[in-house]
């Protein structure tokens, strides 16, 4: 609790609140709030840097829209919307969070999160990490040959890892850290598809399941990367896409 | 990813066989990734989930942490909270779930995200719990008898040997 009551300027307008609302549907029934702190008993975010989802609307509502910008907290919150679950109006504090992160001009973004943005922009592959083409193709047959060295059965049951093939119904996508970081750790999902008799393909294009230009609430890059993966999948003729971030 | 597993164990075309945890009997738990859980197909996807899991596993040696499903919490992995630079405020958001998971007492959380992965992994390590963070596809190929013995590095000791395929040495 603080000592003093804040003194709000007068005529406090809450221009971040209603632009907010303004973009989502019913407005995120932001106007609604009793106040009843369901959301901020559940929150584990609650209590960091002296806030909680309940004071973080309060904020809104009352046009500390300077406080807002300023505060960490938007990126304590995960936006999990365990808050929005468990609230009685259904009221959109995530979505609110989200658009605050956008209040950071870029290059004041969190440095591990705009780099990981920027990488990934940088690489058709969309990898955050940086991960090539070449390389990602490199691990790839290297593993499998590996795999099948030491587990013969899987020659027999031609364990495959395609890359680009036509037509193939799913379009899978990998987090970056299993070809870069732990590789053996792709082996076990290519022999589940091999057993269920699977027709998926990876990309040359787009491959990379994360998406940090999403967590900065940076529309164009995380549209971008969305993009390229999704236009892939289209050119290949496959019929679903498949997240296994 | 899931509701796949889930869909293609009910169909026939993934035979994992639980047998392998009659006589071990251990303990696993299940993290419901907030992403697919909660925020898109909810508790149909964490009963998929425990579907799997329980056809891997065994249904007597799964515990389930409380809250659960689409009421569980999050982990704090997601959002960026890896990458953001605020590891102590990640670190003490995940204090809950450390709870949760320590609460079930089993040594194994199954943790179908890559951010829940990494950081349940870490808090294991930060706050003494010693569990280990598996993705699903570790433990459904490990039922499946096909999981090689270098496919293992996110299991414990307990696990190297268990239900290992005939490699070409022997």
């Amino acid at each position: 609790m603080s000592d003093k009551p804040i003194k709000l300027k007068s005529g406090s307008k809450s221009a971040f609140k209603d632009m907010v609302m303004k973009l989502l549907p019913d407005g995120g029934n932001l106007n609604d709030c009793l106040t009843c702190g369901a959301c901020a008993s559940g929150c584990p975010a609650t209590n960091m840097d002296d806030m909680d989802p309940r004071k973080f609307l309060r904020m809104a509502a009352l046009g500390m829209d300077e406080e807002i910008k300023e505060s960490r907290w938007p990126w304590f919150c995960t936006m999990c919307t365990r808050c929005m679950y468990v609230c009685p109006m259904k009221i959109n504090i995530p979505q609110l969070v989200f658009n605050a992160r956008r209040l950071r001009p870029r290059d004041e973004m969190p440095k591990g999160i705009l780099g990981s943005c920027d990488m990934a922009l940088s690489k058709p592959t969309n990898s955050a990490m940086g991960c090539s083409q070449e390389d990602f193709e490199f691990v790839v047959e290297d593993l499998l040959e590996e795999i099948k060295e030491e587990y013969p059965i899987w020659e027999e049951r031609n364990l495959q890892a395609p890359i680009d093939k036509e037509g193939a119904e799913f379009f899978i996508n990998q987090n970056s850290r299993e070809p870069m970081i732990e590789p053996e750790e792709m082996g076990p999902l290519w022999k589940i598809l091999n057993l269920a008799g699977v027709d998926w393909t990876y990309g040359s294009v787009g491959w990379a399941a994360e998406n940090y230009c999403l967590f900065m609430a940076d529309d164009k890059g995380w549209k971008e990367l969305t993009e390229r993966s999704a236009q892939k999948c289209d050119e290949l003729g496959c019929k679903t896409f498949l997240n296994t971030e | 990813m899931y509701n796949l597993y889930a869909k293609w164990i009910r169909e026939g075309k993934l035979k994992p066989d639980p047998s392998w945890n009659d006589e071990l009997k251990i303990k696993f738990t299940l993290q419901d990734p907030c992403q697919i859980v909660r925020k898109t197909f909810g508790d149909a996807a964490a009963d998929d989930m425990r579907f799997v899991v329980t056809s891997c596993v065994g249904k007597d040696n799964f515990v389930d942490m409380t809250p659960n499903k689409s009421n569980n919490f999050c982990c704090g992995g997601g959002g960026g909270f890896l990458q953001s630079g605020y590891k102590e405020q990640r670190l003490e958001y995940g204090k809950i779930k450390d709870k949760q998971i320590k609460g079930t007492q089993a040594p194994y959380c199954i943790t179908g995200c890559h951010n829940c992965h990494a950081q349940i992994h870490e808090l294991g390590e930060h706050y003494g719990g010693g569990y280990h963070a598996v993705h699903a596809w570790t433990i459904l190929a490990l039922a499946l008898g096909v999981l090689g013995s270098t496919e293992r590095i996110h299991l414990g000791d307990d696990l190297q040997e268990v239900n290992l395929p005939t490699s070409s040495e022997e």
